[in-house]
């Protein structure tokens, strides 16, 4: 049986920008979407803009859009709703109290559990990981982990939703839905899945993620499939990854500005088609190596981000997901583990909704289970440390320490019995003596592969009713039939 | 004095002053200079001294940019005089470059497209979202050496394929050389379609297209 156990009222805070700050960054973004403009290059979404009075050029595809259009747009969006799961047991409230961590995408390569060979990503894989993940306490919800590249390309994204659906019972979240036309489908299978389009607008199982295309540009395909999305209450999130001194400017302040103009604009224009559309934040900035230009993931650029924008989008009052297990390193490593560690506490401090990116390695491209057991490993650490410290009468253990009293011991003490449960115990940390290490000096990498293994060989989750797999089947069927027909996505 | 000249020059691209070297330019026209001159010897040192700083860290990037694109401004001022003096700067090799249809991704192309154009490459840039048989024609325009395809997704990567297979169609394969880069691509995924090589930066591509063309 598939469980979450998320982060739950930090009793840590963190204020990395004030809230004169946060207004400073927001009358900076405002001013920039009014006088420079963000290019939105859909036909649709310019004649929303255009309908709702925002200076529109259909020649070079860029919106100009006043600060009080903006802001009451965003009023629109619903501060709290749920993200539905197949088991309504798993629904998750974002309700800015939880953190939830999920995997992210999209890998192109997968570090195969039995070889340990790096190799291309197929539906198998986007199978596989979806049945590890659901058996894991730390995973609250998917996001579509690696790219099903043995699919065609028009309906790939829907054969990696439906190997999730039949492979797990929690959420599903998907950056892979890119044309109008796949979206249709996407939504179309999400109905079958929750019961019907009301089911859906109340319980979402299905929640998209599209990408910015930094610097204040938007892809239209993704705007188109998001438009889409939205009319069916899907909740829609826009992702920034405008990162310091290249699609960004070097400054973290400013890399801010520029991100937050792409979401905030995106975001204002799903509520002005599809007013109180459940939409969210979504984030990923870094700092560019200054040598190669390459997106880090990592690094203290990294981490102060996580926190500013988490301030920003309780700002706007939306719900925040925050590309924390972003690490750059090719392997499993001390690289991975620092980056994970500070991102995630930082970005879980401020109690960001949604956390992404376990289990993926090098800024996102290598899917490795070992890191998904370990950055599982980095939630409970932290889920651990943001429970903070009780101080009552019965933590404060007065009669224990009577008891033992000056050269005792508590390990016997019935206080101990009570609590030491609570403390917590590593599954990935090397806490064994020198000479237990010498004699099998294996690696925590080695027991999270180890670990993995068990999972994929005895998880067995709640199997999908077989006549709703067949229907999401034939949905995806007829989209490659369309596809044959029309390579080109409709118009939406 | 032209000593003074070419180190002014050489001064404009080591700071990344486009305006300074476009000036420095039009001065040396006026004194006579020969424009194949003023770039060996004015222009090409400045980038060296870059590239040189850069190989061991202490510039990076950004000033890279910065010098190639001061290199592009001074030659595009030389190049009429060039050409009524009908002289030709020697040219590494000719270079197509675009990113795959379907794809509007153009950041990483771009800056691939400026490195190889200031290291003595011809470039032809076709912009974004190209179909696979513009690739074809203007390689065979231009009489290309390398191909250079671009793509960030991994739905629109496979167009690479697509990209190669159409110049092998054609016959401009073996002799026109492919070279693929973007966020997905990976080497193994450059073996499987055939291309001649892959880079993940722009160094490296540069690098790259250097070897495919025996410079």
């Amino acid at each position: 049986m598939a469980g979450i156990d998320p982060i739950v009222d930090p009793r840590l805070r963190l204020e990395v920008l004030t809230a004169e700050e946060v207004r400073r960054i927001h009358a900076a973004t405002l001013d920039v979407i009014e006088s420079v403009g963000v290019r939105f290059p859909s036909p649709r979404a310019l004649d929303v803009w255009e309908a709702h009075g925002a200076s529109v050029d259909r020649q070079t595809m860029v919106v100009r859009a006043p600060g009080t259009l903006i802001e009451e747009a965003l009023r629109q969006a619903p501060p709290v709703y749920p993200l539905a799961a197949r088991d309504p047991a798993l629904d998750l409230p974002l309700d800015g109290r939880h953190v939830y961590a999920g995997t992210d995408g999209c890998g192109v390569e997968v570090i195969d559990l039995e070889t340990g060979e790096k190799r291309r990503s197929s539906l198998r894989d986007v199978e596989e990981i979806a049945r590890v993940c659901d058996a894991l306490e730390e995973v609250a919800f998917h996001w579509v982990p690696v790219s099903a590249q043995d699919r065609p390309p028009a309906s790939r994204s829907l054969h990696e939703l439906a190997a999730i659906w039949r492979n797990s019972t929690k959420h599903v979240q998907t950056e892979s839905v890119v044309t109008a036309r796949e979206a249709r489908a996407a939504v179309e299978m999400a109905r079958a899945i929750a019961g019907g389009a009301d089911e859906l607008r109340r319980r979402p199982v299905l929640s998209i993620m599209q990408c910015t295309t930094s610097p204040l540009a938007q892809d239209g395909g993704s705007l188109e499939a998001a438009l889409v999305a939205a009319e069916a209450g899907l909740p829609v999130g826009f992702m920034t990854m405008a990162s310091c001194a290249f699609t960004g400017p070097a400054t973290v302040a400013g890399s801010l500005v520029v991100g937050n103009a792409e979401v905030v604009s995106a975001l204002a224009l799903m509520e002005l088609a599809a007013p109180g559309a459940p939409v969210y934040y979504a984030a990923a900035q870094t700092a560019i190596d200054l040598r190669n230009g390459a997106y880090t993931g990592g690094g203290p650029e990294d981490f102060l981000f996580g926190a500013a924008t988490n301030a920003l989008a309780d700002f706007y009052n939306v719900p925040l997901s925050m590309g924390s297990f972003a690490t750059g390193a090719k392997e499993p490593d001390w690289q991975a583990g620092i980056e994970n560690s500070l991102s995630t506490f930082m970005a879980s401090a401020v109690v960001s909704d949604m956390l992404l990116g376990v289990g993926l390695l090098y800024g996102s491209r290598i899917w490795s289970y070992e890191q998904l057991l370990m950055d599982c490993e980095i939630y409970a650490i932290v889920r651990s440390m943001l429970r903070g410290i009780r101080v009552d009468d019965e933590s404060l253990a007065m009669d224990a320490i009577r008891d033992a009293g000056p050269g005792g011991d508590y390990l016997t003490q019935p206080h101990t019995q009570r609590h030491m449960r609570e403390l917590f115990r590593p599954r990935f940390l090397d806490r064994r003596s020198y000479g237990a290490w010498e004699t099998e000096p294996d690696r925590p990498r080695d027991w999270a592969r180890r670990r993995a293994k068990e999972l994929l060989a005895g998880h067995r989750p709640e199997p999908l009713d077989p006549g709703l797999e067949a229907e999401l089947a034939g949905i995806v069927v007829a989209v490659e039939v369309e596809a044959e027909r029309s390579p080109e996505s409709a118009p939406a | 004095m032209t000593s003074e000249l070419f180190a002014a020059m050489r001064q404009s691209i080591v700071e990344g002053d486009a305006d300074r070297a476009e000036e420095l330019a039009a001065r040396a026209l006026g004194e006579g200079m020969d424009p194949l001159a003023a770039i060996d010897e004015g222009y090409v040192p400045g980038l060296r001294h870059v590239g040189d700083h850069f190989a061991i860290g202490e510039m990076f990037l950004p000033e890279m940019m910065l010098a190639a694109r001061a290199m592009k401004r001074a030659v595009a001022v030389l190049e009429p005089e060039m050409a009524r003096r009908a002289s030709r700067r020697r040219v590494l090799g000719r270079v197509v470059l675009g990113t795959v249809h379907g794809d509007i991704h153009e950041i990483g192309k771009n800056l691939v497209g400026m490195m190889l154009s200031a290291s003595g490459f011809e470039v032809h840039d076709l912009g974004v979202d190209v179909p696979f048989e513009r690739f074809v024609e203007k390689a065979r325009e231009v009489d290309a050496d390398i191909v250079g395809v671009s793509a960030l997704l991994t739905t629109t990567m496979v167009g690479q394929r697509s990209v190669v297979e159409a110049l092998r169609d054609a016959g401009l394969r073996p002799r026109v050389k492919v070279m693929v880069g973007g966020a997905p691509v990976t080497r193994g995924w450059a073996e499987e379609i055939g291309a001649d090589g892959y880079s993940e930066d722009a160094v490296g591509a540069v690098n790259l297209a250097r070897q495919l063309v025996g410079a």
